[in-house]
């Protein structure tokens, strides 16, 4: 089976020709930056939600974003995507810096996300909201569409193609037809990361893709993530409180306490971190 | 492109014409059916065909890369996998150049498939993805002769060793270049095929094994094509047939009705999307040849129940009628014999509003012939498909015969028969009741095990099937049990566990059950609940739960499953041969027996002894005066690790009948 022509096809990035990147390109793919954060102020009113806080987020890699409740992670992945305009610092994706940016930019230069609380058209079908996730791809207008003719059926079926592609590498062909609201929690995040993988992106953000699944369910979103980094080239930044799942997935961390960065490194430096262990087991103030 | 295929037909076994291997069947059907569908396959949402002269093609391009890898007559092949194509194509392509194909179920977990592998000595695995390419590398050190892994699917094995883990597409790519370089190439592998002998090995299929380790069952190209080609005769089936395949591919059953039969009859076998998606896709491919072991027939049939209660009170009356109807009159209608007028227009009617849409959803519409095998199957399940005209029929086989041993021709259906003798079967019944047969299809020997072959197949060809039976009048075995498990009360009384447990299971809302009584005071067992069926019962009573133990734990759940062990010990006490056997103590087990945790063998047969070691505590808790009793059991996930779950198992007693006064009850309400 082919894998969907996808991922940097359209992206200025890809210079090396060729899909099949030998161990070498890899590594120099990896150490090119795809988003950074700098000295990033979030406030509302008088509450500072994150304070000067820098990081990075590289090509193709897993990068998490943890910390205990209220740390500012949401916030983060809100300020990335555009939802939030932060009042300090700078964001620069692809290179470019942006001042302030709308979710349906963000959305289209390639930032796909899915929700702390599943956030589905409930009523349509899951092949329906994975279609949703279409919609930027959609070149054809409602008339066209409303037709159904010529190049707006077959620019449908190849979007149809590109979806089914997702529904076969997420496993969930039994519930193609079938309306997302009935489905167990599980296979609904499933379905909303479908939906986000349909969009192609480049970057994307999932806020606690495995909250409330059991260990089975992890073990299967966990394998997703990891295949679609690995199979896609899709560069992942996640929010997850479920240590042993970031520790096997994410290539570096990011911890954040009470909106600032107290640690960032591979898994094993943050976990040894005694800043970290304060946070999470608590200390004495 | 293709060389003429030899049609000149080979005599085998003395008396049915057939073509000497499988493989020639394969050059015989990509030219007499050319044009003809073999094989689909739904991907991407879409169905997928191959015609016999593609899949003449396919094979030979895979062959010919399996030759250039090096793979010699007589190398053993591994298949792992669900039912796709590709892991269809591999049986022909190892057969083609003298190898030995040899599946293991794919839901195995690593140790049990390493005993396979390692017993049958496979020098290439093909498996279908990733999921099974590691099963098999983590158990590396220990197959000396493992070469080559080739996979189907390649998401997440690109990054693995490229000289020893390969993509199907690549391998064809080596036959395609060995065509290249040598036009003849083609022609040698035609030759090749020529040269296979019949009594030569065909395919090894390993037994389940409800007792001790799995054994290689080795079945020759003889053993196969003629068990096929008289099954096929049988129930005429033609190329004109379409089946689905669903079943583990290293069931022997899959092995002959996907393979065998297709290849013999020449018909087209569909391979669903995924294993979750059988029930749709057998609902849009509508076989007219369908195969199932009772418990797809009681899953669908709970599925069916629970939808209707679900269901608005019209629809519910409606289908409550007609089932009615079909109950009364729909077997007669089956077995062509004469109904009143009055109930053939009912059932007409009941045809149009019930019958046709309801087997529609079940893709049942086009079925000509069904069968069902392995377990017994409950007979008021077995009526209702009947009842709905659905021409459903039971057939006993071993895979030591190649499947077929009895099976119920057209017309003498009965549920407590498994059928007559098939075609070229002779059977007898041995001193000590056990059921005995003799055929073309029996099978070689066990592989590297001849105390189990002598032990099993006497010197004339007689094999033992473990299963004690008789021969009624009309000349159809009925099985009793598996002659090993019938055991004896303490007061002399019969025991035969299966006949109690079928009783039992029969109830939509058990799934499984394992009774204990050979060598005690009385009969006890454990019961399973089914959780489709108890969940949906749970919702509509408002009875809320947490997991699968609790819910198997609540008060009202042992209500209900009390009033089925009642209700069993009236059946019971209603025959003099079983009365004794009535079930005095039960309880609900807190767990779902499971393979993995070697409960149930592959096909889901209880493995007794492994359960009376796992449960001691539990069974001596029946035989004692005690209400319950502490349990913590280890389970093993899939992937091999394990976990522990702990519980306190409540036990009741359950009041029994008196032979007699169940016999004068019936009287006065008669």
């Amino acid at each position: 089976m082919s894998t969907p022509a996808n991922a940097h096809g359209d992206s200025p990035a890809t210079t090396e020709p060729g899909v099949v990147a030998a161990a070498g390109d890899n590594e120099a793919q990896r150490r090119e930056q795809l988003l950074s954060v700098e000295n990033v102020t979030l406030t509302f009113g008088g509450v500072k939600a994150i304070s000067d806080i820098s990081f990075n987020i590289l090509k193709g890699e897993i990068r998490a974003i943890i910390g205990p409740n209220g740390a500012g992670k949401t916030s983060m992945l809100n300020v990335i995507n555009g939802f939030y305009h932060p009042q300090k610092g700078r964001i620069s994706y692809k290179g470019k810096t942006r001042k302030r940016m709308k979710p349906y930019q963000a959305a289209s230069s390639g930032i796909a996300r899915t929700f702390q609380n599943v956030a589905l058209f409930s009523g349509m079908s899951t092949l329906d909201n994975i279609m949703s996730g279409r919609s930027l791809k959609m070149k054809r207008g409602l008339i066209w569409q409303m037709l159904h003719v010529g190049p707006a059926r077959r620019e449908e079926i190849a979007h149809r193609e590109h979806v089914e592609h997702i529904i076969d590498f997420l496993e969930i062909a039994h519930i193609r037809k079938q309306p997302v609201g009935k489905l167990p929690y599980g296979l609904q995040k499933r379905v909303e990361l479908g939906r986000a993988m349909a969009m192609e992106p480049e970057l994307l953000l999932l806020d606690e893709p495995m909250a409330g699944m059991n260990l089975e369910e992890k073990e299967d979103m966990s394998r997703f993530i990891l295949d679609l980094n690995s199979e896609f080239g899709t560069t992942i930044a996640l929010i997850e409180h479920d240590m042993g799942v970031v520790m096997d997935l994410a290539d570096r961390v990011v911890v954040l306490d009470y909106g600032q960065k107290i640690a960032d490194g591979t898994p094993a430096e943050v976990q040894s971190n005694q800043n970290v262990i304060d946070a999470y087991l608590g200390v004495a103030h | 492109m293709n060389k003429p295929v030899n049609e000149q037909l080979l005599e085998i076994g003395g008396q049915a014409q057939s073509l000497p291997s499988v493989p020639h069947y394969l050059l015989r059907n990509a030219e007499r059916y050319r044009d003809k569908i073999a094989m689909r396959h739904k991907d991407l949402g879409i169905w997928r065909e191959w015609t016999w002269a593609d899949l003449l093609v396919e094979v030979r391009r895979f062959s010919l890369g399996l030759a250039q890898l090096g793979l010699q007559p007589g190398d053993k092949v591994a298949i792992i996998g669900n039912n796709r194509p590709r892991l269809y194509w591999t049986f022909a392509a190892v057969q083609a150049i003298g190898g030995v194909p040899v599946p293991v179920y794919a839901d195995s977990v690593a140790e049990e498939m390493g005993y396979v592998l390692d017993h049958a000595g496979i020098r290439f695995a093909v498996c279908q993805d990733q999921e099974q390419v590691d099963k098999v590398l983590s158990l590396q050190d220990k197959l000396v002769g493992l070469e080559y892994l080739i996979y189907d699917e390649d998401r997440g094995l690109r990054a693995y060793d490229q000289n020893q883990v390969l993509a199907f597409d690549y391998v064809q790519t080596l036959g395609d270049q060995a065509v290249e370089r040598d036009v003849g190439a083609v022609a040698s592998w035609c030759d090749a095929i020529d040269n296979i002998k019949p009594d030569e090995l065909c395919v090894m299929l390993y037994t389940s094994g409800t007792t001790g380790r799995p054994k290689g069952v080795m079945l020759s190209h003889r053993n196969l094509i003629l068990t096929c080609l008289n099954a096929n005769r049988f129930d005429s089936l033609s190329d004109r047939e379409e089946t689905i395949a669903y079943l583990p591919l290293a069931w022997v059953g899959d092995h002959v009705f996907s393979y065998g039969q297709s290849y013999t009859a020449g018909y087209c076998v569909c391979c669903p999307e995924s294993p979750d998606t059988v029930t749709s896709d057998r609902r849009e491919i509508a076989p007219s040849y369908f195969f199932a072991p009772p418990r797809v027939f009681e899953n669908l049939l709970t599925s069916i129940t629970v939808n209707m209660e679900d269901a608005g009170r019209v629809k519910r009356k409606m289908f409550d009628y007609f089932i009615n109807v079909a109950n009364k009159h729909g077997e007669k209608i089956l077995n062509g014999e004469r109904v009143s007028p009055i109930g053939s227009l009912m059932y007409g009617l009941g045809r149009i509003f019930v019958y046709g849409p309801l087997k529609n959803r079940l893709g049942m519409s086009k079925v000509r012939v069904a069968y069902t095998a392995g377990e017994a199957i409950g007979p008021d399940i077995f009526r209702f498909y009947r009842s709905l005209g659905i021409n459903l029929k039971q057939l006993y086989g071993q895979t030591e015969a190649s499947v077929y041993i009895t099976a119920q021709p057209d017309g003498q259906i009965d549920a407590d028969t498994v059928g007559t003798p098939s075609l070229d079967v002779e059977i007898q019944i041995a001193d000590n009741g056990e059921v005995m047969y003799r055929s073309p299809g029996v099978f070689l020997g066990y592989y590297k095990n001849d105390e189990a072959t002598q032990s099993t197949k006497t010197a004339d060809g007689w094999v033992h099937t473990g299963d004690a039976g008789f021969i009624d009048d009309a000349g159809h075995l009925r099985i009793i049990d598996r002659s090993k498990d019938v055991g004896k009360l303490n007061d002399g009384g019969l025991f035969p566990p299966k006949y109690i447990e079928n009783k039992l299971k029969f109830f939509s809302d058990i799934k499984e059950v394992v009774a204990f009584g050979d060598g005690r005071d009385y009969v006890s067992v454990f019961v399973n609940i089914d959780l489709t069926a108890v969940a949906n019962w749970a919702e509509r009573n408002n009875i809320v739960y947490g997991s699968y133990q609790e819910l198997a734990a609540h008060p009202d759940v042992y209500e209900m499953v009390h009033a089925h062990v009642k209700k069993v010990n009236a059946d019971l006490a209603a025959e003099p041969r079983v009365a004794s056997a009535q079930i005095k103590r039960f309880l609900v087990l807190h767990k779902e027996l499971d393979a993995d945790d070697g409960e149930l063998t592959r096909t889901l047969k209880v493995r007794r002894n492994f359960i009376v070691e796992r449960y001691g505590e539990l069974i001596d808790a029946l035989y004692s005066d005690k209400t319950e009793q502490f349990v913590s059991t280890t389970v093993t996930f899939e992937d091999g690790r394990s976990g522990k779950i702990e519980a306190t198992v409540q036990i009741q007693d359950v009041e029994g009948f008196n032979h007699h006064a169940v016999h004068s009850a019936a009287e006065v309400s008669a």
